[in-house]
């Protein structure tokens, strides 16, 4: 059988990076108190848009970049939406989702097939000459290692700098953050646009990488698995890794044992993820983490009320 | 014109709103190092003005000259940096935050962390309100909630110091340090702008007091030599009765709660430890407390919101623990909750459904299931008609009424049922001095009429006004409830830290 860590743990980093990445977008854009439900629609979009960037100019990069542009041109008609003309934040992010799941399959129909250019592994000098770590750790693509850094950066940036505060408190009490002078549409807005930016960097990274290539509807779900993993994390981006990597992990091993040939059914398999996504949600809530939620999340702000 | 002791010059300022004007040319100055009262009733304009004083309203017309340069400011900070600090009665924290941080996000350019938590000490031990940089804002009392606020405040220098209803969540003795503090603020030459509804607290503190009426400057006056009464009449320009309690003779117990424990309900709430008492026929029993010291979940089991042991509550000998509010009002006990919009009444919906809510039963509003709207609507009409309740109609929505007259339907709606028993969760809490006064009134008579009343109020001097009894609760636990007559304040002052003043006395 081909279960072993060696084998999995690249798998497992490699098959958390989209939803980490468009979970700590998600964990900025709730820390300042909105609830964007569109991280499925935002994926997918990141996932059409970062495709025909990278086919179009025959680099990666340029698609990760264009995965990320059009992400945050979805969240800006979110941020508009709900942040400019009031509308209910639930609704639109739903709305938006079943939208750009259209609007991505009409744009990918001459997509289908193709293949994008590859996206070369990063050797990391040294670290990754040491045996079985090394090519455990140290011998992935730069999304990876980018998903990482991101992850410090977000924690380093809510936890020490003086615009990480405004944002915690934009998002904990928007009322009394108004009442002190801070913008507080403007604040959403920007942080919108970054969680939209990574939701399509991570949808990017799926056809890019994961796949590689551009079948309609491709994220199936991982932007509702990385909405949920910022609840099991209660709102911290480190158990926000944690809830990633663990996701990933049984998704990888799900698969490595139905190349097995376990004897369960595939489907049952197929489900486990999402079924142990629902089951940790469920304790995570029982055991009272959800009241780290931020106080403003998820309500409608007017500078006059 | 301009003494040069003036530190604030406000002249002529005038902001209107659609469909009010909430500032009407007013006009009046703040000298150096004073403590000057603004008085005025809710929806006098007393808030529009503080905000424009502290940038967050931009005034239609009028200046402002701060220590003789134009004052204008676009937004708080700009204010703040002119030397203008602002205490909020709410709005202003972040529960989830530190105390570092609260007051971090108040400042322009708060220096760094650990020299930051330094100044907090420093400053909060100067003014006598000790307050620990590191606790997190949410798991503070009130009290020490407002000695954020304030020592937030002091660490950037001000020179006019805004404090908005200052008073209202905290205990007398809180009071007294908070009034020790404001006076060597002043002495040390800040000024301070202070809004509060208390009379007897401004006479106390204030050297000179603006009265505003709808939008305003009514009057001014200095409060040392002006008595509570005569300001109360200038901020309504009518004259005032004060509601008279009849003593009478206590009737028979008709209610009674034994024993009563029950843990939180979530983590901001407050376990309810042992509670019993008692309340007669004809009794208006006082219950007394800082906000957040168990009112609401006393309220939610009395109501019955909140389900308990049979036995743990008792209404005329049968045990009512286990029952809903609907059962508990078929046998008479009638409740009206605090929150006005949400709990009390249903904003969108109109005076006459909010009419039918709770009615429905006692009144018959609804016989065999069927909404008879024509009794319906009698019935909020007679409502209104008997408490005054100023509005075009009974189809008006409940969330289109002001929060006195919205007050004053939800205690009719409930004291017109012919209540045995009415429980009351603050009956005039943000109600103008009129309609409190028409609120506290029908509560006595009712009383009078042989009702058992529970009143659950933050406002001592309302207690003191309508009690036969007074009880106050405080970390979910009861104090033994004392007679109205010859209570002091400060005896209230110790119950209200959960301390009985007998027992201190023979301590």
């Amino acid at each position: 059988m081909d279960i072993s860590l060696i084998n999995l743990i690249p798998l497992l980093m490699a098959a958390s990076t989209p939803i980490l990445l468009a979970g700590l977008g998600e964990l900025v854009v709730e820390k300042s108190g909105v609830l964007n439900l569109g991280v499925e629609g935002m994926m997918i979009t990141g996932a059409i848009t970062g495709f025909m960037a990278a086919v179009a100019t025959g680099s990666p990069t340029l698609g990760f970049l264009g995965g990320a542009a059009g992400g945050a041109v979805l969240a800006l008609v979110f941020g508009v939406l709900t942040q400019g003309l009031m509308s209910n934040q639930v609704a639109t992010g739903l709305a938006l989702t079943l939208f750009s799941l259209g609007l991505s399959a009409l744009l990918g129909q001459s997509f289908v097939g193709l293949k994008p250019p590859v996206t070369p592994e990063l050797h990391i000098p040294v670290l990754s000459d040491i045996p079985v770590l090394g090519p455990m750790l140290f011998e992935h693509d730069g999304m990876v290692y980018f998903s990482l850094v991101a992850l410090a950066a977000v924690w380093a940036f809510l936890r020490y700098s003086r615009p990480g505060l405004i944002l915690r408190a934009v998002g904990e009490n928007h009322a009394a953050a108004h009442a002190l002078g801070y913008k507080v549409t403007r604040i959403r807005i920007f942080a919108i646009l970054f969680g939209g930016a990574m939701a399509g960097l991570g949808g990017a990274y799926l056809s890019l990488v994961r796949v590689p290539q551009w079948t309609e509807g491709m994220t199936a779900g991982a932007g509702w698995i990385a909405l949920a993993l910022v609840v099991f994390a209660a709102w911290r981006p480190f158990p926000l890794l944690i809830g990633a990597y663990l996701f990933g992990g049984i998704t990888v091993l799900q698969l490595n044992m139905q190349a097995a040939g376990v004897n369960v059914p595939v489907e049952l398999l197929s489900m486990s993820p999402y079924l142990v996504t629902i089951l940790v949600l469920v304790v995570m809530s029982a055991a009272g983490a959800a009241a780290g939620a931020p106080g403003s999340l998820g309500r409608a702000f007017h500078a006059s009320r | 014109m301009n003494s040069t002791d003036d530190l604030l010059v406000i002249d002529g300022v005038t902001k209107a709103y659609p469909g009010v004007v909430a500032n009407s040319n007013v006009s009046f100055r703040i000298r150096k190092g004073e403590v000057h009262a603004l008085l005025g009733e809710n929806g006098a304009g007393k808030s529009t003005l503080v905000k424009t004083i502290y940038g967050l309203v931009t005034p239609d017309k009028g200046t402002m000259v701060l220590d003789g340069q134009p004052y204008a400011p676009p937004e708080p900070s700009a204010a703040r940096q002119a030397g203008v600090a602002m205490v909020f009665q709410h709005f202003s924290l972040f529960d989830a935050l530190t105390v570092a941080e609260n007051i971090a996000l108040g400042m322009e350019t708060p220096p760094k962390r650990r020299v930051l938590a330094r100044q907090i000490r420093e400053v909060s031990e100067a003014y006598g309100l000790p307050l620990s940089p590191n606790r997190r804002v949410g798991d503070l009392s009130a009290g020490e909630r407002q000695r954020v606020e304030i020592v937030r405040c002091l660490l950037q220098n001000p020179r006019l110091l805004i404090m908005d209803e200052p008073t209202s969540v905290l205990t007398p003795q809180e009071v007294e340090i908070l009034f020790r503090t404001l006076r060597q603020l002043s002495a040390e030459g800040t000024a301070i702008l202070y809004i509060s509804h208390k009379l007897d607290e401004i006479r106390a503190l204030c050297d000179t007091a603006t009265i505003l009426r709808h939008g305003q400057v009514v009057g001014d006056c200095v409060p040392r030599d002006t008595s509570a009464r005569d300001m109360a009449e200038m901020m309504v320009a009518a004259k005032l009765d004060t509601p008279v309690k009849h003593p009478g003779a206590p009737g028979a117990e008709i209610f009674s709660v034994n024993g009563l424990s029950l843990p939180a309900a979530s983590q901001f709430g407050t376990a309810l430890k042992e509670i019993g008492f008692s309340v007669a026929k004809g009794e208006i029993l006082g219950i007394g407390g800082v906000a957040g010291n168990g009112q609401d979940e006393l309220f939610a089991v009395l109501s019955g919101e909140t389900r308990t042991a049979p036995d743990s509550v008792t209404f005329e000998g049968q045990a009512v623990g286990r029952l809903g509010p609907h059962e508990r009002r078929v046998l008479g006990i009638l409740s009206a909750p605090e929150e006005r919009l949400g709990h009390a009444a249903a904003p969108d919906m109109s005076l006459t459904d909010n009419a039918l809510m709770t009615a429905a039963l006692r009144m018959r509003l609804a016989p065999g299931g069927w909404i008879d709207w024509r009794r319906v609507r009698e019935y909020a009409e007679h409502v209104i008609k008997a408490f005054d309740v100023r509005t075009p109609g009974p189809g008006t929505a409940a969330g289109a009424l002001s929060g006195g007259n919205l007050q004053k339907f939800v205690v009719g709606r409930e004291v017109l049922q012919n209540p045995g028993l009415l429980i009351v969760n603050q009956p005039t809490w943000g109600v103008d001095a009129a309609a409190a006064a028409h609120i506290r009134k029908a509560l006595i008579k009712l009383a009078e009429g042989g009702a058992a009343l529970i009143v659950i109020s933050q406002d001592l001097d309302e207690l003191m006004e309508i009690s036969d009894r007074i009880t106050a609760i405080c970390d979910g636990r009861m104090v033994r409830p004392r007679p109205a007559q010859g209570l002091t304040m400060n005896d209230l002052g110790l119950m209200l830290g959960g301390r009985d003043p007998e027992e201190e006395a023979a301590a």
